[in-house]
């Protein structure tokens, strides 16, 4: 071992081992990997390619090393599954009998409780296999049940995403950018959040303006000070007096702002997957099919 | 490989002159471009830090916006000066060991400056907003081209430098260099064709990335730290006539000068040593830090278990990568606790040997400048705190290797991942374990390759004293303001906003490690312009003297 050929021959052999487990075998297993049908909306395909605009937001992510403070990615630690019953049926005490007798959890029940405020979540955090005895039970009963997947860990429970994030989530993306570190709040769904994109302009310009306390620097550089020509731009952001640029001046964001929002608006991974199941929030607005991105 | 084993006196044998000045150029060029770039690394990590006390802190302008300044310093450190003071250290080891002039000096100071000049516009390029977005590998790929051809220049010049030694055998510093030469042109150029030239889709960018990203930053740093160790903290450093008696003399002269430290450092070793007990395998073998197969064992789990760390547990990628990389990680342990045996076999003295033989001869660390330098192989007490610098990087390699494991462990890690704790511990293993060594390295080796003492001891020692200080006042806030972010980040009941405020103290007590580290790195800088200036002195001065002298003289009479 201690002649250089030998020392070379142990360092390839480590190295070479090494390289085929982390780079040749993930080409091989996920480097070819195809958008997949959605297990739910089966005619979407997932992922979408971002949009154009979306697509120039990530370079101007990339370039200011936004992903040095926000993650992108979604951790989870494990899966639970509600039972709701929808339909009680003709006979609520046969239900509640069903499913006091098949034992998944519920000692008590009364049939006038059951059958008040349908659709309502009988069994909370149980098993698959809970679940399906539960719904098995109250079926001869004429009452109608279903189950719901529901990823939980904090992760989730901080609404940053509604399950965790999975390789086909970033199919399409160039640079892959998952960040290691949470100085500020996950990323990977915000496009889910409910703020708008004047929304995120307003948090670029003047993070704290958006969000108190907030200590995201701001990002002013995006943004130009131009001479109002005639009457004010309708892209001109609103700031407080403060902030206000001086009287016949107004601050429009530069293409490069409109495309961070645009990307960030963007993120969402939110489709219910073969390898991350999830039963999808039946919201009225969910009417757009849930994996498409923004715009 | 090489001509014969029997070696000791081969008649073109190159002096011990010969071979510091084949050395001078080549190191002065790496170690001041090092120092330059670690001065700088410090700056921006300073501007970062300081963001956490006011956000509007330089945001004017969006070359100096956070993701891009943190970006900024992490490659000037592990590029700039990493893998430069790296370059330089084991080129001094292959050299020295191997009793070898090295191989063309001057293409070697070349390929220096053109990785400078690499590194140079890949920040320029990071701040420019031109980064690639992959973690440890941000400069884009016109300046890796560009890094590419230096590390071409230079590592072929270095491998060929071995290739000269006079004996076949090779100690364990040796492979370990030897290895890391081989690892970074593999993952460096695996990463940039396949993420910059040719990216993969999806995922596996990620996957490669941190691929890259472990192996550099430990594999490849604990290779290069590790051989700067077992070099200058070996015991056979007298016995082996052309290793040059810096690191020896350095040793001994830590403890004439402080008695105190006795028990924790190596006694005057120097001549008496020899082989006695512990120092090698046979002859000519090389020479081991133990008399053993430990720095093998060590140098083979590190390479084995080391290139599989990396990715995270919760990578949004198929399950079995993250637990390879998880069991792999644990395994890390087998090297650091045989590198903790060794270096504790290395420091703890034999009785037999701790006579005072350092002491008589030296008038103690205060007074060191004004030893002189007889010759190049002995050195100064100003070079005693260099074993100071090495100690205090086998500290913190251990500590952030078991930083790295517990992390990784499955009952802690939701609770530290995506914390100040993982920069916490790639700081520690950044600054802590190889800056340190690497400083503790040029202290050591300058005096001997320019043939003059630092002119200033205590300066050394001041760079020591803000440095080490610095990394714990960086490092240690951050890794306990890391837990408390992740406990809170566990509980979703806590606010976002909440616990990003109970982190803030903590970031802000790390600004002052990073001004310290900053103050300790200028001193570095100052002390090479210091050493340069006396080198200067000794070596021009006379020159123009005689010059001047010689009109002088024929002033006189007329």
């Amino acid at each position: 071992m201690n002649r250089g050929p030998l020392v070379f021959l142990a360092a390839f052999l480590a190295l070479a081992a090494s390289w085929s487990g982390f780079v040749l075998a993930p080409q091989i297993q996920i480097g070819r990997q195809q958008q997949e049908t959605n297990v739910v909306n089966t005619a979407e395909l997932y992922p979408q390619a971002r949009p154009g605009l979306a697509r120039q937001g990530l370079e101007v992510y990339r370039a200011n090393g936004c992903a040095a403070c926000h993650t992108q990615q979604i951790g989870q630690r494990g899966t639970d599954c509600e039972v709701i019953l929808t339909d009680a049926g003709t006979n609520p005490i046969a239900v509640a009998e069903a499913l006091v007798n098949a034992k998944v959890g519920i000692s008590q029940a009364s049939g006038a409780g059951l059958a008040a405020g349908l659709p309502k979540t009988i069994l909370c955090g149980v098993t698959a296999e809970v679940a399906k005895a539960a719904v098995n039970a109250v079926r001869p009963t004429g009452a109608k049940a279903k189950i719901e997947i529901v990823p939980r860990g904090p992760d989730i429970a901080r609404r940053w995403g509604p399950r965790r994030t999975v390789a086909a989530d970033y199919l399409f993306d160039y640079p892959v950018m998952l960040g290691s570190q949470r100085v500020g709040p996950d990323l990977a769904n915000v496009g889910l959040r409910p703020p708008d994109a004047n929304w995120h302009l307003r948090h670029l310009y003047a993070p704290r303006l958006a969000v108190k306390d907030s200590i995201m620097p701001p990002y002013r550089f995006l943004f130009e000070r131009k001479k109002i020509a005639q009457q004010p731009s309708p892209e001109a952001l609103p700031l407080p007096a403060e902030l206000a640029p001086p009287p016949g001046y107004e601050i429009i964001p530069k293409p490069q702002a409109n495309a961070l929002v645009a990307y960030l608006l963007s993120l969402r991974c939110n489709a219910p997957l073969f390898e991350a199941p999830l039963t999808p929030a039946m919201a009225p607005s969910a009417a757009a099919p849930t994996n498409a991105p923004a715009q | 490989m090489t001509p014969s084993p029997s070696t000791s006196a081969l008649p073109d044998a190159p002096a011990e002159a010969e071979i510091d000045s084949s050395c001078r150029l080549p190191l002065f060029v790496l170690f001041t471009g090092a120092a330059t770039w670690v001065a700088l690394a410090s700056v921006f990590d300073l501007i970062a830090s300081i963001k956490f006390h006011a956000p509007d802190f330089l945001t004017g302008c969006a070359w100096l916006t956070y993701g891009r300044v943190h970006a900024a310093a992490a490659n000037a450190l592990l590029y700039g000066f990493a893998l430069q003071a790296g370059f330089g250290v084991g080129l001094r080891i292959f050299a020295q060991r191997g009793g070898a002039r090295v191989c063309q000096p001057g293409l070697i100071a070349l390929g220096g400056e053109i990785w400078n000049l690499g590194v140079l516009v890949g920040v320029v390029a990071i701040l420019a907003g031109d980064s690639t977005g992959f973690e440890s590998l941000e400069m884009p790929r016109y300046a890796a081209l560009i890094l590419s051809l230096a590390y071409l220049l230079i590592g072929l010049w270095t491998v060929l430098t071995l290739r000269r030694r006079r004996e076949p055998g090779l100690a364990a510093p040796q492979w370990f260099l030897l290895a890391a030469l081989f690892w970074f042109p593999w993952i460096y150029s695996t990463a940039n064709l396949l993420l910059l030239a040719f990216p993969v889709r999806g995922v596996e960018q990620s996957v490669i990335a941190w691929w890259y990203s472990n192996n550099l930053t430990v594999v490849w740093l604990s290779l290069v730290g590790l051989a700067a160790i077992f070099h200058l903290l070996r015991k056979d450093a007298g016995s082996h006539a052309r290793s040059g008696g810096c690191q020896t003399a350095a040793v001994s002269e830590a403890d004439g000068g402080r008695g105190s430290e006795r028990t924790a450092l190596t006694p005057p070793l120097s001549h008496a040593m020899g082989e006695g007990g512990a120092a090698l395998a046979g002859p000519g073998e090389g020479r081991l830090i133990g008399n053993d197969y430990r720095p093998l064992f060590a140098f083979w789990t590190l390479i084995v278990f080391g290139s599989w760390v990396g990715i995270p547990s919760t990578a949004p990628a198929p399950v079995w990568m993250p637990t390879l990389s998880t069991i792999a990680t644990v395994l890390l342990l087998v090297p650091l606790l045989t590198v903790a045996v060794i270096v504790c076999g290395t420091l703890t003295p034999p009785p037999s040997h701790r006579m005072g033989e350092g002491g008589p001869a030296l008038p103690g660390p205060a007074e060191g400048g004004g030893l002189p330098s007889s010759s190049s192989s002995s050195s100064s007490a100003a070079s005693y705190p260099a074993v100071r610098f090495v100690k205090f990087g086998v500290a913190a390699w251990l500590i952030a290797g078991a930083m790295k494991i517990v992390a990784v462990l499955p009952g802690v890690s939701p609770f530290i991942q995506f914390t100040w704790f993982t920069a916490a511990q790639s700081l520690l293993n950044g600054y802590g374990f190889f800056a340190m060594t690497m400083f503790g390295a040029i202290y050591c080796m300058m005096p001997g390759v320019a043939g003059v003492d630092w002119p200033l001891p205590k300066v050394v020692r001041a760079h020591f004293w803000c440095s080490a200080i610095g990394v714990l006042l960086l490092v240690v806030p951050l890794a306990i303001g890391g837990v408390v972010q992740g406990i809170q980040l566990n509980n979703a009941e806590i606010v976002f906003m909440d616990l990003t405020k109970a982190t803030l103290p903590y970031l802000r007590v790390s600004t002052l490690g990073n001004a310290l580290i900053l103050l300790g790195n200028s001193l570095l800088i100052g002390n090479l312009l210091g050493l340069s200036a006396r080198y200067g002195w000794a070596h021009f001065v006379p020159v123009y003297r005689s010059m001047t002298r010689g009109p002088a003289t024929m002033e006189v009479p007329s």
